[in-house]
Order: structure tokens, then sequence, then C-alpha cells
């Protein structure tokens, strides 16, 4: 049995092996910046106030105290990645980690002062829908191996329909349409990418620049002079789930919310359900991983291809409506500003998995949530070093787990059959 | 039994050969193009069609084009706006060759611009003959540094460049606001993010300012569009006459056969991410050094968006690239006299080019709605997320 190990342990690629040692170093390397940079010389008590008015629900502790419990976490962290490793909960633990870092942070940053945790753990789960639609519109076209680099045109084009169509007939109307609007682009990239078989790269690039394209020229035609008409669907409202909505603290953070929250949720269940537990599930997989086995066993690779992407192209063009209807309320040119592709960052860190691609999406989330509480806490660093956190964030996720992440084996590969 | 020759082909002068060679594929390098672009302004008119009705079709595609062709100042502002396609543009068909996808040429023109505006006005007392040059190498290094960081990130962690580098021109726009507004350079007596004025001696000098027609002062095409065409030549001698781009195309084209040719795909990665960066480093010192004169913020206009689809069009060959860039060049221009005259947004232009892309990319669909032989399959240019 010991030998079988063993070879396990030879089996492991070298490549894999330094990265997981580079972590290592880098949670030590962070316990030393953390105990310096945010422990040392930092007095003071900060409150993260949990409930709705100060008082309510307050957790008081010392700025400098926490600093200095991260960077034993750290540390500790450090030296189990550097000996055994964390296996497949490196992601999980990583994320966790980030997120601890952050409270030393917002300690250091918020020293003497007091903020409010649920508001900030609101705007993070706010920030998060967009990102996770756009993650599990990727998981779904991915599985069946078609890389969709085309949400962030399906979000921007869901964003666009939503706003018009919820301004000429109603918002929920609205939802529909953006909807559509997302699983039409995903018929053309389908359709691209399957039948002929551009790369899947520059398909989606393309779709992306057309859907920018796209609705800059009709919302300058169209919205620009008619905005109270057509660019006016208004914001749908928090639905308070009965019973789950009165939960303190976490009730008001997930279960009283809109409808796009909710429909999230259903949907990670939903996938996480049918992509590992249904035949549906089970083709789409073997589909996306080995094509020609999954030919030869009589499933349809194209058609599975051509379903799975269009609902992919569904979800991202729902999603994409809560830019609309779910936030602002009205069609900005642009006003995704790169969220699809930080989804696609989120796909890749949630190891294509709806359960991973929502915990992701909350992580990015996060990074926006602290950029938007330390602008206000004004701390001193420049606010524009502050809005590139979530990209920086999705950088370095991207570049510190890729590696460790199989995407399916025919990911991005077009299927000729013979 | 010996196999009857083909009919000899008839003997052609060596200039035409030169000029014309028989091996071209002509089919897929120069018909479907044509058709691709003919279908994308055909498909554009139906989108004016829905949005300002049949009669504006005429009077819009009537200013889009005289507003790039016709007149001495139509051709210099065409090839003014060509000038930093060009440049951005064999960027991106650099990565193409080497199968990457440099979605950052934004970016890097982004940081490119701003390096070569710094060296621009901070650095005094020079004659131009050494000052304009210094600035554009600051512009390339720029450009450089922003393009060789994805290039590390893919080749040592396996970080996909296209997440990359998307990721990093949102961050350099940050950067860009950031430095406009700090203090030392701010323009004088500005609140608004604005960069002092390049000197004179780091200005690319104005070349048609001579010519004997009527607002002759006013044409704005500069020096930096020799400069690029220079550049061009030099990228094509580079892919194709040097031992270098021999390994480019070949860790293109197939990174294991490169792996056990001795090729280190990892150390191409980096350099062909890092010229890429270069180039579009120098296509935004062409901008600020050239056009604008100062650092602004969102300098950049999306060029380096247009330079993918022109690299696409051009087939990844730095001729091709020229002569897409001058068409997209034109586009621009155009466009923006199709929006004053016809009333027609812009923006369309973007429509058409990325229905220019998906052509070209999926050349039986041109020649399937045209009933034209040929063109062959563009296949696969970029990689997945996993090599």
């Amino acid at each position: 049995m010991t030998a079988v190990a063993d070879d396990v342990e030879l089996v492991r690629a070298p490549k894999e092996v330094r990265r997981a040692r580079i972590l290592g170093f880098v949670y030590i390397g962070l316990a030393v910046v953390i105990y310096f940079g945010f422990a040392l010389g930092t007095e003071g008590d900060v409150t993260f106030r949990l409930g709705d008015t100060p008082g309510e629900i307050d957790l008081t502790v010392s700025a400098g105290g926490l600093a200095i419990f991260t960077s034993v976490v750290f540390a500790f962290l450090g030296g189990v990645q550097l000996t055994k490793g964390f296996g497949k909960k490196t992601n999980v633990i990583l994320a966790l980690a980030l997120a601890l870092l952050a409270f030393a942070f917002l300690g250091w940053a918020a020293a003497g002062k007091s903020l409010s945790l649920v508001g900030m753990l609101e705007t993070t789960v706010a920030a998060a829908t967009p990102i996770c639609f756009g993650a599990l519109s990727g998981v779904m076209c991915e599985r069946v191996g078609v890389i969709n680099i085309g949400i962030e045109g399906m979000l921007l084009t869901g964003a666009f329909m939503g706003a018009v169509m919820g301004s000429i007939v109603s918002p929920i109307f609205g939802l529909v349409a953006a909807a559509l609007a997302g699983g039409i682009l995903a018929l053309a990239l389908a359709v691209l990418a399957i039948k002929y078989r551009v790369d899947q790269i520059i398909a989606g690039v393309v779709i992306t620049i057309f859907a920018l394209g796209l609705t800059s020229f009709l919302s300058a035609q169209l919205l620009v002079e008619n905005a109270s008409e057509y660019n006016n669907p208004g914001v749908l409202g928090p639905i308070k789930i009965p019973l789950l909505g009165d939960i303190p603290v976490i009730g008001r953070i997930f279960f009283d919310q809109n409808i796009f929250i909710y429909v999230m949720y259903l949907l990670v269940i939903a996938m996480t359900y049918g992509l590992f537990r249904t035949r549906w599930g089970l083709r789409s997989r073997s589909v996306g991983e080995h094509p020609k086995a999954a030919d030869t066993l009589g499933i349809n690779v194209y058609r599975t291809r051509y379903v799975n992407v269009m609902l992919g192209g569904l979800i991202a063009g729902f999603g994409g409506a809560y830019f609309t209807l779910g936030s602002v309320g009205a069609f900005n040119e642009n006003m995704t500003a790169g969220r699809g592709f930080i989804g696609l960052a989120a796909m890749i860190f949630g190891r294509w998995h709806p359960v991973g691609a929502l915990g992701a999406a909350l992580v990015f989330g996060f990074a926006d949530s602290l950029q938007v509480k330390l602008a206000i806490l004004d701390t001193g660093i420049p606010s524009e070093f502050l809005l590139m956190a979530p990209y920086l964030v999705t950088i370095v996720v991207v570049a510190g787990v890729v590696g460790q992440a199989r995407p399916p084996a025919a990911d991005g590969q077009p299927y000729i059959k013979e | 039994m010996t196999v009857a020759p083909r009919d000899p082909k008839p003997q052609r002068s060596a200039f035409w050969e030169r000029v014309a060679p028989d091996k071209i594929d002509y089919r897929s390098l120069v018909l479907i193009p044509l058709l691709a672009v003919l279908t994308a302004l055909i498909i554009g008119a139906v989108f004016i069609i829905l949005t300002s009705g049949l009669g504006s079709v005429w009077p819009a595609y009537k200013a889009l084009f005289t507003g790039a062709f016709v007149g001495w100042a139509s051709i210099s502002e065409t090839m003014l706006a060509a000038t930093p396609l060009i440049l951005a543009g064999l960027s991106v068909a650099i990565g193409f060759k080497a199968g990457l996808f440099n979605i950052g040429a934004e970016g890097q023109m982004t940081i490119g611009g701003l390096t070569a505006v710094l060296v621009g006005f901070s650095v005094t007392g020079l004659p131009w003959i050494i000052h304009l040059p210094l600035a554009i190498i600051a512009g390339i290094l720029g450009g450089m540094a922003w393009g060789f960081i994805p290039g590390l990130l893919r080749a040592k962690t396996g970080a996909h460049e296209v997440i990359v580098t998307i990721m990093l021109n949102f961050v350099a726009f940050r950067i860009l606001d950031y430095v406009l507004k700090l203090p030392g350079i701010v323009k004088e007596g500005r609140f608004d993010p604005i960069s002092k004025d390049v000197l004179d001696s780091a200005r690319l000098p104005k070349i048609l300012t001579w010519l004997p027609v009527e607002n002759a002062e006013r044409m704005r095409l500069h020096l930096g569009f020799f400069l690029a065409l220079l550049v061009a030549w030099f990228v094509y001698w580079l892919l194709y006459k040097s031992t270098i781009g021999f390994e480019f195309r070949t860790v293109g084209s197939n990174p294991n056969a490169a792996k056990y040719g001795g090729i280190g795909v990892g150390a191409t990665i980096i350099l062909v991410m890092s010229i890429a960066g270069g180039l579009a480093g120098m296509a935004g010192a062409n901008e600020t050094l050239g056009v604008l004169g100062n650092g602004q913020p969102g300098f950049s206009a999306q060029k380096g968006f247009d330079a993918i689809a022109l690299a696409l069009l051009g087939r990844s060959h730095p001729l091709g690239v020229v002569v897409s860039a001058i068409l997209f060049g034109a586009l621009r221009v155009g466009g923006r006299a199709m929006q004053v005259q016809a009333d027609v947004g812009v923006d369309l232009i973007i429509i058409i080019q990325a229905l220019i892309i998906v052509f070209i990319a999926a050349p039986e669909l041109v020649s399937s709605i045209w009933r034209v032989k040929g063109g062959e399959e563009t296949g696969q240019l970029t990689r997945g997320w996993g090599t």
C-alpha cells in the first residue's frame, strides 16, 4: 500500500511542487508584511457593526491584536503549505486567508473608528452577483468544451436589453429579453465555434467587441434622446424571504435581496445537481472531456454543445440585466467594465464548479466592496489604486491557481465528426 | 511509366514574380478579405436602415468614403489615424504568430504613451535629434514592461495572457489617471488630469504642411507614419528572415515540436509579449508625441482593440497589417464625417469591424454567401487555459 502512495508522490509534477512552495513562501512573506505593516504601532480598537444601527450588535477588537493574529495564521499556513500542502483545499484555504487579511487591513485602516460590516457584506454580495452569473455561464460552456470569452459581451447586451425592454414593457419582461439576448449571442458563438470551427477565443472576443459596438451605437442613436422613454426601467426592489430574512446579520445579507440573488442561488444548486447527479450532466461532462468517446457511445456532441452554450448565454444575459434592473437603473455605455472577464477568472478559481464559481465571485465581490469602503475611510491611498484592486486580485488569482486547476480536457478544441 | 509533366506555366518576368508571386493563394488573401469587408458594410447598412431609415444609407456611406479619401486633408487624416493602428496591429500580429493573444495593446499603448510624455517634457536642453528618439524609446520601454508582465506570468505560472492583459488594461487606465494628476506632471493652472505639453524637441514633426494647397498648415500627418512603415518592415524581417522569428513561429504553430527542437518556449513567450508590448508602446508614444502633444485620460481610444480586428484581417502578416490599418484608419476618419454629416453614430464602425473579424475568422461563411470557392480556415490561432 505504501508503495502506491510513494508512486503517487512521484507522479506529482515538479511544477506543482514548485508552485506549492512559492505559495508557502508567499504566505510567510505576507505574515511578515502584516506583522510589520499592520500590527506594529497600530493602536486603538476597531468596531465592526453587525446590526442595522450602531450599538445593536457590535464586535470590538483590538486592531493591532487582529493583525498579530492574522500574521500568526499566515505563518502557520505557510508552514503547512511548505511541508504537506492542502491538496484540493488549497483554493478554499487561500480564499479564507485572503478574507482574514482583508479584515486585518480594514482593522488597520479603521483603527479607532467603527464600520458597518453588514453594509460591506451586502455590497460584496451585490458586486459578486454579475460576476457569479458570468462564471456560471462559463462553467456551462466550458464543461462541454467550448471556451466562452464572449461573456462580457453577453452581460453588456443583457444590461442593454434589460434597460430597454424593462422601460418599454415591464422589468420582468426586461429580464426575459435580457436572457434571450444573451442566448442569441451564445448561438452566434456556438455557430462560429462548433460549425465553422473558428478559434474559440477569437470568436468570443468578436462577440464582446460586437456587443460593445452594438450597445454603444444603439444607445447613442436611441437612448440618449429618449432616456425617459427607453432607458428608465426602474430597479427591482429587494424581496424579503419570510423567516430566513429575519435571522440577524445573515438574513439581511443573503435573504433580503432582489430576484437576481435568489436566481443565482437556485442556479448554483441546480447546476451542481444537474452537472454531477443527472444523465444530462454526465453527458455534458463527457463531451467536454473526451468528445470522441462520447460520440462513440451515441451522444450527440454537436447538439450537446449547442444546447449548453446557449444555456450559458441565457445565464449571462440574465446576469447582465443585473447592471440595469438590479443596481443602476439605467444603461450606460460599456457599464460592465470587464466584469465578464473577472467572471472567467472566477470560473477558473472555482475549478469549473458552480459552488466554486460562487465562492470565487464572492472573493472578487469582496475586493470590490473593500475598495469602496477604503475610499470612504480615506486612508490616504489614492482612489485610482483602490479601483485597481479587483483587477489585481484577478491577476494574482489567475497566476496563482490556474496551473493547479485542471480545465475540461477538450476545452477550446473544435470537434470534427468522422 | 513516367508521369506526364503538368502544362508548364507561362514564363513571367522576374519583376512580376516579385510583385505578385504565383505561390500566393489570392483567394484567401485578397478575395475573401475584400468580400468580408463588403459583407460587413452591407450588414452595417441594415443597422442604419433599422435606426435611421433607408434614406440614410447612401449619405452615411458617401460621407464615410469622402471623409476618408477625398481631398488632401482627408488622406492626411486617414494616414494619421492609420499610424498607431499599424504599430498596435503589428503588436497583436506578432503575438498571433507565436500563438499568443495580446488583447493588452490598449494598456501597453497607455503606459508607453505615458512614459514617452514624461520624457518628452521633463528632459530639457537636448536637440530634437536626440530628444525625440529618446522619448520614443521611453514609450517602447514602457510598453515592453507592460507586455513583459503577462509574458512572464504565462511562461512561469500558466496564467492565460487573455485574462491578464485585459486586467492590465484596466490597471493601466487607472495608473494614467493617477499619474496625470500628480503635481509636477499636471499642466500648470489645470485641475483636470492632463499633463504638461511635450517640448517641441520631442514632437514628431508634421510632414505635409509644405503642400501648395489650401489649409496645408492644418495637415496633421507626422513623421510617425513613416516610422511605422519602417517598423512594419523590421517586423517582417524579424518574423520571416531571422532565427528569432523562426522560433516565434515554431512556438506558435507547434509548441511541443519547438520544445523538442530545443527552443526555450517560456523564454520565447516572454520575448514575444515584450516585443508586442514595445510595439504597442510605440503606438502610444506616437499618439502623445505626434497628435496630442500631451497626456490625457483615455488617449488610446480603443485603438488597441481595433488592432485585434485588423491583425486578423491582415492575416498577421506585416504587409497585411499595414493595408488593414489604412483601411481601419479610413473607417475611423470617415466614421467621424458620417456622424457629423449623416447623423449616424460613429460606433457603427465598431460593429462593422467586429463583423469583418467574424467573416475573416469563418471564411466558409463568406464563401457560402457569395458562392465563391476557397478561403482556407484560420484554424487555431490561440491556446486554451491549460497549455
